[in-house]
């Protein structure tokens, strides 16, 4: 099955080329069942490339297929290679089983769009993107994916480009990501020049064992992970995930919760012996990036109205938690909450994609309420997803975010604290949604009144197709936690572990060794201090928001997101406008100056030299018959013929 | 006398130089392409006839040869330089080498 790896981008390759040529003959729905399937095929081998590396032992877990020699340049040899090991194969799994069930619901969500299979086109480029991205065995192959995944990012926020806010989304995502990007690049190219290879294998090697200078190791991994802020929406980058809201829902699900997100800590993961080996500040950096931001996104995400940015902040948060154990050399707890995260986080985007679509494309939950009445389904659903996020135990968000905070209390208290008061924080962010969007009295009536030409306002609960996909992944997030249990007695020891047992042979070098200490000793207070700070957010919630025994904190500044971007808008429309005129203008006649100057100097030369051409064959034919008695005379008086 | 007398390669190979040198004159002085394109037929000719004389003072049968390749040159150079001369002449009636400037630079 390994041999057959290329197979998994493969079919959403095929699914996009069929949809290119065939997507409007296939029409609705068949160009999105096309898709769905051309996923859910890609999920089938990921399967089979998994149980095949389990047969093999944990030494062997790694398989590279070359494809075909992509960049043969002298020194610079880069094949179009794949890599299958448990990292890729964990990522092809989720990214493959999430990813078709979303299609799935975009069947049902995106029912009588005008562009109906072009948003299908774009959703298997998307897919085919991420596979490339988790399985390149080297940078290029996997930032030709992470470029891809940029793209199909900016085509599918702005999908309704005709609403102009979509279309700036749009914009603002592609070009905070170009500056993530150069970090990338520029890593890559550091990684050429220390090492005369871009391949993860190579340099993972080299810092293994220590042929690499700790200054080159240190410099790549940081701007590997500037890279990272930008794809993973981390401070100071954060700021266009927020506004890739304005994309259809399902792709928020996809794209800006499950997968595309996650990429930075991917990439993290893959390079995890560059971090080990860096200089300590680096992966401190990294954590404490992830921590802030994490804190940061919370306390905004408390004052959000609109349905989907309570979500997008709460993603920008638990990216930060991830962060927050990449930094911890946690690498196995950031890849296990990546995934729980996918299943839960996925399960909400779509819950409340149905919410929207119930509600007529209403999105401001002060007008919301009561649905669970009306919507039993995905309420109940959403409601999984909320204990999940919270950190309710047996939910799935409780043991990764658990593992997440055992790490950070052994590397250093202060994240631990954030950690926990973060994690306050989003059980009552999370609890204050699921009151006013299910909970409490109807206050749909001011709603109703603009849609009153078309008698009683009632919302309504989503078509099938649309709820397999809602239950399915509540039924994962319920269990998910099941992967990677913690080493508690109660727990038969068989099932504990198990991702770190897979995920092994990857991060052996990286991961953070705390079988012994403080804070591994009281692992079972620290769930139980875990779960009660669930327990106190969720009260909280239920106070201010159901039983109103509190009148709500919600600040504007909070609401504004502490103002950080409008004072990113000032900077970038007033003094950085000037910065970026002073850079063109720079460009204009420096750069292009040097480039059109020796462009000119050699057009100048060429006219004087072009003045020998007489055009008159018999100068020619002179000029010719005297090379010749030149050329005769040289070689008989120097050369001494004759 | 006269008749009894004979001529010895160098003869030849001094007609060889005069025809020669008629030739890279007539091409460097006259302006009718039809003329210089005589001359250098003349001159290849001349080459044509040290081959021979060489030929004849060494014994060697290879510089005979060599003239066969040369008149099978020549004769496809005439058919295209005649083709050329003529298509321009039928343009532009008389005109003269100096007048086929246009690769002037």
């Amino acid at each position: 099955m390994l041999e057959v790896i290329w197979l998994i981008p493969a079919f959403p390759l095929a699914g996009f080329v069929l949809i290119l040529l065939f997507g409007r003959r296939l029409g609705q729905p068949g160009s999105g069942l096309l898709a769905t399937a051309m996923v859910a095929a890609s999920f089938v081998v990921s399967v089979g490339a998994y149980f095949d590396l389990l047969s093999h032992d944990e030494a062997d877990r790694a398989h590279t297929e070359v494809l075909f020699s992509w960049v043969p340049v002298s020194s610079l040899q880069v094949d179009m290679a794949f890599l299958a090991d448990p990292l890729s194969i964990t990522m092809c799994l989720f990214v493959t089983g999430v990813g078709a069930l979303i299609h799935l619901f975009a069947i049902g969500y995106m029912r009588g769009d005008p562009k109906f299979s072009k948003f299908f086109l774009y959703m298997n480029l998307f897919a085919l993107s991420m596979l490339v991205l988790v399985l390149g065995e080297n940078m290029l192959v996997t930032f030709l994916g992470w470029e891809g995944v940029g793209t199909c990012s900016y085509l599918l926020i702005a999908f309704w480009h005709t609403r102009d806010s979509a279309a700036t989304a749009g914009k603002k995502a592609f070009v905070t990501n170009r500056i993530g990007d150069w970090g990338f690049m520029i890593a890559m190219f550091l990684a050429f020049q220390a090492l005369g290879s871009v391949s993860f294998s190579v340099l993972n090697e080299a810092s293994e064992q220590g042929t690499i200078a700790r200054t080159t190791a240190t410099a790549i991994a940081l701007l590997l992970f500037v890279g990272a802020v930008g794809k993973s929406a981390q401070l100071p980058l954060y700021l266009w995930l927020p506004d890739a809201m304005e994309g259809p829902t399902p792709v928020s699900a996809l794209i800006h919760a499950a997968t595309m997100v996650t990429a930075g800590v991917f990439l993290m993961t893959r390079v995890n012996p560059v971090l080990e080996y860096a200089s300590d500040w680096a992966p401190e950096i990294i954590a404490w990036v992830g921590a802030i931001t994490a804190l940061f996104a919370a306390t905004i995400a408390v004052a959000q109205n609109d349905i989907k940015k309570v979500l997008a902040y709460s993603t920008v948060s638990q990216l930060g938690y991830m962060f927050l154990a990449v930094g911890s050399g946690a690498y196995v707890a950031a890849i296990f909450h990546m995934v729980t995260h996918a299943f839960f986080k996925a399960l909400m985007f779509l819950g409340s994609g149905s919410v929207i679509h119930g509600m007529h494309e209403e999105q401001d939950m002060r007008r919301m309420g009561a649905l669970r009445k009306f919507m039993p389904v995905t309420a109940a659903t959403f409601i999984v997803g909320w204990l999940a996020i919270a950190g309710v135990p047996p939910f799935a968000g409780f043991w990764s975010k658990d593992e997440i905070l055992l790490f950070a209390l052994a590397s250093n208290p202060a994240l631990y604290v954030i950690g926990l008061v973060t994690a306050v924080l989003t059980a009552y962010y999370m609890t204050r949604q699921v009151v006013l969007v299910f909970f409490g009295d109807a206050k749909w009536e001011s709603h109703a009144a603009e849609h009153g030409a078309h008698g009683e306002f009632k919302p309504h609960e989503s078509s099938p197709v649309m709820l397999f996909p809602l239950v399915a992944l509540a039924g994962l997030a319920i269990v998910g936690g099941i992967i990677q249990l913690p080493a508690f007695a109660w727990i038969p020891d068989d099932l504990t572990h198990r991702l770190e047992h897979w995920l092994h042979p990857v991060v052996e070098f990286g991961e953070a060794e705390i079988t012994s200490g403080n804070a591994y000793d009281n692992k079972g207070l620290l769930a139980v201090v875990a779960t009660a700070a669930a327990l106190i957010g969720i009260a909280a919630g239920i106070a201010v928001y159901a039983k109103h025994r509190a009148k709500a904190i919600e600040p504007q500044l909070v609401a504004d997101a502490w103002r950080y971007d409008a004072t990113v808008t000032a900077f970038m429309g007033g003094p950085g406008r000037k910065a970026f005129d002073a850079t063109a203008w720079f460009d204009r006649s420096v750069v292009d100056g040097a480039v059109d100057g020796s462009a000119r100097a050699v057009r100048g030369a060429a006219r004087q030299v072009r003045k020998g051409q007489t055009g008159n064959m018999r100068n020619y034919a002179g000029i010719l018959g005297i090379g010749a008695v030149l050329l005769l005379g040289w070689f008989v008086l120097a050369r001494g013929l004759l | 006398m006269i008749a009894a007398y004979v001529p010895t390669s160098t003869w030849y190979l001094l007609l060889a130089a005069a025809l020669f040198g008629i030739g890279a004159t007539g091409l460097l002085v006259r302006r009718n392409p039809l003329v210089m394109f005589m001359c250098i037929e003349l001159m290849l000719n001349a080459a044509n006839l040290t081959f021979v004389a060489f030929a004849m003072q060494t014994g060697d049968i290879n510089g005979q040869t060599s003239v066969f390749f040369v008149l099978v040159v020549a004769a496809a150079e005439v058919v295209v330089g005649l083709g050329i001369i003529v298509s321009i002449l039928r343009h532009r009636p008389g005109a003269t080498a100096d007048d086929l400037a246009e690769m002037k630079g």
